[in-house]
C-alpha cells in the first residue's frame, strides 16, 4: 500500500465531506428524507477515506519507507516498533491527520449510533461537522502534506524526538485529540440547533454523552500528558502552566462547565443561550488550543512546528468556526426563551455558581496564557506570566467551587434549603475538621495552604458520599431497604459520585505534592549516602546499559529506612546517539503516602553526579482520583445511553472491512 | 438591542482576540526583543549576597564589555547552564556578572554558587524583583550583554550553550570591543 493511495483517499474524503456538508444540510431546510439520509452514508465513507490515509502513511512508518519525506525527518530504523507506530502522530503533519481521522470517526459514530435523534438534528449536526472536516483537510492539503515524497531518499531517517520515545507520550496525543476534536460534536449540535432554532430538553439529552465522551478522553489526555512530564522531565513536578498545558485546561475548564449546564437545560429548560454559548466556545478553545501549538505564536516547551503559513491558516478556520457560530448566536440566540425559574439557593443555582467559576477559571488560564502576546501587540513590556501567577489566582478561585461542591447535589431544584443541607452535612464538616486535627497531629505543624487544602478534600469526599448515603437513606431505612435503593441508584449518579469523590482525591494528591513537598539538588560521590525526607539514600555507583536505540546511564540507589533496605532505585540517563539528545528518567518508588523521586544528572570529573531528590507526598492520590473520575464519567455515559434507550445496532459490517485496508 | 447585546459579545470578543493574535503570527517566537536593547543600562544599585563584599551598581559595569547574567538557585535551568559559565570563567573571555533573582532565603544563592562553583565577578542581590523588573526579565536564566559605555546591546533567553555562544553571543562581544 503506497502513500499515494492515502493521499488520493484524503483528497477523496475533501469531496465527500463537501457533499456532506451540502446535501444534508438543504435537505433539512426543505424536510427532504432521501437528502438528509445522505449525510450518514457521507459520514460513514468519510471515515473509511481517512482511515485508508491514516493506514497508508502508518504503514509507511511501520516499513520505514524513508522515501517518504514525514517518515525520513521523523522515524529510524532502530526505533522499537511501538514508536514507529505512534511516530505516525509525533510529528504535525501525522498529528493533523490523526485530528481528522478522530473528527471523521466522531461523525461516523453520530452517523451510526444517532438513530434516535431527530432526523431534522441529525442531517444539521453531520453537516456542520462536515465543515469542519473540509476545514481541516483542505489545512492538511495545501499546508501539511504528510505524503510528500523525497528523491533520492536517505538511507535512514533523523529520528523521532527521544523525550517523546514513551509509553506515556505515545498515547498522550491520540487522547488529547479524541478530547479535542469531540468537543466538535458539541459544536454542531449547537450549531444545528441555533439553524433549527430549538434548544430544548431533548436536545441537551442528545448532546450530553457526546460532550461527556470527550470530556473524559480530554481528561485521560491531560493527565496521560501530566503523567510523563512527571517521569520523564526529571524537574520532579506534574503541572507547569506551560502554554500547551493550559491549551489542553483551558477547553476542559470550559467542557467541564458544559457537562453542569446541560444537566439545567435538561432537566429544568432553562439556561439554554448560555449552554449553547459554552458548547461553540468549548470547541472554539479546542480551536485555539490547537492554534497556539501548531502556529508559534507562544513559546513554550513542546511546540512542534512553527510555520506562520500554518499559523495564519489555522487562525482562519478558527475565525471562521468560531466566529460563524458566534454570528449565528448572536442573530438566533436571543430567540431560545428561557425555561424555568429558579431561586439563588437551588441545584440550578449551585449548578450555575459551578459554570459561573469554571468559566472565570478558564478565562484567567486564557488571561494568562495570552496576556504576554497582547501586552507585546500592544507595544508594551514584555513579561511572561509564571506559575506564581497562576497559583495566585487559580487556586484561590477553585476554593469556594470545591466548598460547594459538596452542598449542591443536597440541594433541592428551583428552591432549595441551604439550612437544611448543611445540617446533613455535618458528619462532612465533621471529617474536615479531623482531617485538620489528624495533619496537624501528625506533622506537629500547621501549614495553612496544606491543612485548608486537605480539610477541603475530606469535606468534598465525606459530602459526595453523603449524598449517596441520602439517597440510599442509609441509617436512616432498615439496612435491606438501603441496599434495595444501592441496586436503583442510577449509573449517572453513580457517575457524580465517583467524579466528585475522585476530583476530592486529587485535590489532597495536588495539595500534598505542592505544600510539603522535599526537594534537593546534590553533588553525590559513589560510595556516599545522604539522608531525605526521612530515608536514608544511598548512591552506589553508575553504569553504562544499551538501549535498543539508546545508551543509558543506570545510577544504582539503595534506599533505606533505619536499617532496611525498603528499594533498590535505577534512575537513568539516556543518550540518543541518532538524534543527539539525551532524556532523563526518573526513578520513583510510589507509596501511598509519597513518592520518593530521583533523578540522576551529569558526571562530574571526579565520578560524582549531580542528583535531584524529590519527595511528593500524596503524589498517588493525584493519579488514582483522575482515574476515579474517569471512572465516574463512564458510568455517566453509560447511563445516558440506557434512558435513551438501547441504540438499535446498526450492522457494522462496514467496520472489518476498514479495518482490512 | 440591548437585550441582544449579550448575545453579540462573543463575537466582539473575538474579534478583538484575532486581531491580537493576526499581529502575533509571523514572528520567531524564540526571540523575544526586548524594548531595553540599545538602551542605557538602568540605575541598579544591588547590595551584595551573604559572604561578599561588594555588590552590584550600575557604574562597576563601565569601562569594558560585559555579560549579566539573571540567576537563582531554584531555577533548574540555571543549573544546566552553569557548567558552561565556569567553562567560560575559565577561558577569561569576558567578565561575568550576576544577578542572584528572587531567593527565599538569603543564604540559598551563596550555597548554591559554593556547591557548584562561583564564576561571577560582581553578583547583585535582587530578592524583592526590582532590578528584574527594571531589566523586563522575563525568566531564568536571561543574560545581558553591555558594552563599554553602559549600554544594553543584546538579550539572551534561556540557557547559554556552547553552541549559543559561539555563533550567537561571542560575535556580538567581539563586535563591540571592536568598537
Amino acid at each position: 500500500m503506497t502513500v499515494e493511495l492515502g493521499h488520493f483517499a484524503l483528497v477523496l474524503a475533501l469531496l465527500v465531506a463537501i457533499v456532506q456538508g451540502t446535501v444534508p444540510l438543504r435537505g433539512a431546510a426543505r424536510g427532504s428524507e432521501p437528502l438528509m439520509a445522505v449525510g450518514r452514508t457521507a459520514a460513514l465513507a468519510q471515515f473509511l477515506l481517512v482511515l485508508l490515509a491514516f493506514l497508508s502513511l502508518m504503514n509507511a512508518y511501520v516499513q520505514s519507507d524513508f522515501s517518504v519525506l514525514n517518515v525520513a525527518q521523523n522515524s529510524h530504523s532502530a526505533k522499537p516498533l511501538l514508536y514507529k507506530i505512534a511516530g505516525t502522530w509525533g510529528n504535525h503533519e501525522g498529528s493533523m491527520l490523526l485530528w481528522v481521522l478522530i473528527l471523521a470517526l466522531f461523525g461516523a459514530a453520530l452517523a451510526l449510533f444517532g438513530s434516535g435523534l431527530p432526523q431534522a438534528l441529525k442531517a444539521r449536526a453531520l453537516g456542520v461537522q462536515a465543515w469542519v472536516g473540509v476545514g481541516f483537510y483542505l489545512f492538511i492539503l495545501l499546508t501539511s502534506n504528510p505524503f510528500a515524497r523525497l528523491d533520492p531518499p536517505p538511507l535512514d531517517g533523523q529520528g523521532l524526538n527521544p523525550l517523546l520515545q514513551d509509553p506515556g507520550l505515545a498515547f498522550h496525543p491520540p487522547f488529547l485529540y479524541l478530547g479535542y476534536v469531540g468537543f466538535s460534536m458539541a459544536y454542531a449540535f449547537a450549531v444545528a440547533a441555533l439553524i433549527g432554532g430549538r434548544v430544548d430538553p431533548g436536545w441537551a439529552r442528545w448532546v450530553r454523552p457526546w460532550t461527556l465522551a470527550a470530556w473524559i478522553f480530554l481528561t485521560i489526555g491531560i493527565v496521560l500528558g501530566s503523567w510523563w512530564a512527571y517521569y520523564e522531565l526529571g524537574w520532579g513536578g506534574w503541572w507547569y502552566w506551560d502554554p500547551v498545558e493550559n491549551a489542553s485546561l483551558i477547553p476542559w475548564l470550559a467542557g467541564t462547565a458544559l457537562l453542569h449546564s446541560a444537566i439545567v437545560v435538561e432537566k429544568r429548560d432553562a439556561l439554554k443561550g448560555w449552554t449553547v454559548f459554552l458548547a461553540l466556545v468549548t470547541f472554539g478553545f479546542s480551536l485555539l488550543g490547537t492554534f497556539l501549538v501548531r502556529s508559534g505564536v507562544l513559546t513554550s516547551v513542546h511546540a512542534f512546528a512553527q510555520d506562520p503559513a500554518r499559523g495564519v491558516f489555522i487562525l482562519l478556520l478558527l475565525l471562521l468556526f468560531a466566529g460563524g457560530g458566534f454570528a449565528l448566536f448572536a442573530w438566533r440566540g436571543p430567540r431560545l426563551a428561557g425555561g424555568g425559574l429558579f431561586r439563588p439557593i437551588s441545584r440550578e443555582g449551585s449548578l450555575l455558581f459551578n459554570n459561573l467559576v469554571l468559566s472565570v477559571a478558564a478565562a484567567t488560564v486564557l488571561l494568562g496564557t495570552l496576556y504576554p502576546l497582547l501586552l507585546e501587540s500592544m507595544g508594551g513590556d514584555k513579561v511572561s506570566v509564571g506559575p506564581p501567577f497562576f497559583n495566585r489566582i487559580f487556586v484561590p478561585l477553585m476554593l469556594p467551587l470545591i466548598a460547594a461542591m459538596a452542598i449542591g447535589p443536597m440541594l433541592a431544584w428551583k428552591r432549595g434549603d441551604l439550612g437544611q443541607a448543611m445540617k446533613r452535612l455535618m458528619v462532612a464538616a465533621g471529617a474536615a475538621l479531623a482531617a485538620v486535627a489528624a495533619v496537624s497531629a501528625i506533622l506537629g505543624s500547621i501549614e495553612p495552604a496544606g491543612v485548608l487544602g486537605l480539610a477541603l478534600a475530606a469535606w468534598l469526599l465525606a459530602g459526595t458520599i453523603t449524598e449517596l448515603a441520602q439517597r440510599i437513606r442509609l441509617f436512616a431505612a432498615p439496612l435491606a431497604e438501603s441496599l434495595r435503593r444501592l441496586k436503583g441508584v442510577p449509573l449517572g449518579a453513580w457517575g457524580m459520585t465517583l467524579a466528585h469523590a475522585g476530583f476530592a482525591l486529587m485535590i489532597a494528591g495536588m495539595t500534598g505534592s505542592q505544600v510539603w513537598r522535599q526537594e534537593a539538588t546534590l553533588v553525590m560521590h559513589p560510595g556516599t549516602a545522604v539522608a531525605f525526607a526521612g530515608f536514608e539514600v544511598g548512591f552506589d555507583g553508575v553504569a553504562s546499559v544499551p538501549g535498543p536505540n539508546y545508551i543509558a546511564e543506570r545510577g544504582r540507589f539503595t534506599i533505606r529506612n533505619g536499617k532496611r533496605i525498603v528499594a533498590q532505585l535505577e534512575p537513568e540517563k539516556r543518550r540518543y546517539p541518532v538524534e543527539g539528545r539525551e532524556t532523563t528518567e526518573a526513578a520513583i518508588r510510589t507509596t501511598a503516602w509519597g513518592d520518593l523521586y530521583l533523578a540522576v544528572g551529569d558526571a562530574r570529573d571526579d565520578g560524582a553526579r549531580v542528583v535531584r531528590l524529590y519527595f511528593n507526598p500524596l503524589m498517588l492520590w493525584l493519579w488514582f482520583g483522575a482515574a476515579v473520575m474517569v471512572a465516574g464519567g463512564g458510568l455517566s455515559v453509560l447511563d445516558r445511553r440506557l434512558r435513551l434507550g438501547a441504540p438499535k445496532r446498526v450492522r457494522t459490517g462496514a467496520v472489518p472491512a476498514a479495518a482490512r485496508s | 438591542m440591548l437585550r441582544r447585546l449579550p448575545y453579540l459579545l462573543p463575537l466582539i470578543v473575538l474579534a478583538g482576540l484575532a486581531g491580537y493574535f493576526w499581529s502575533g503570527l509571523g514572528r520567531d517566537p524564540n526571540t523575544l526583543p526586548s524594548v531595553l536593547i540599545d538602551q542605557p543600562l538602568p540605575e541598579l544599585a544591588l547590595a551584595p549576597i551573604a559572604g561578599r563584599e561588594r555588590g552590584l551598581v550600575t557604574a562597576d559595569l563601565k569601562g569594558q564589555v560585559s555579560l549579566l547574567n539573571i540567576f537563582g538557585s531554584w531555577c533548574v535551568a540555571c543549573q544546566a547552564e552553569h557548567p558552561f559559565l565556569m567553562q567560560l570563567k575559565a577561558e577569561g573571555r569576558v567578565p561575568i556578572h550576576g544577578i542572584n533573582w528572587r531567593e527565599r532565603d538569603a543564604d540559598a544563592g551563596p550555597a548554591w554558587l559554593r556547591r557548584l562553583g562561583d564564576p561571577y565577578t560582581l553578583i547583585g542581590a535582587d530578592p524583592d524583583s526590582r532590578a528584574a523588573i527594571a531589566l523586563g526579565v522575563t525568566g531564568a536564566p536571561e543574560t545581558f550583554i553591555i558594552d563599554a559605555a553602559g549600554v544594553i546591546r543584546y538579550k539572551h533567553i534561556g540557557p547559554i550553550t556552547r553552541d549559543i555562544w559561539e555563533k550567537k553571543l561571542w560575535p556580538i562581544v567581539e563586535r563591540l570591543r571592536r568598537g
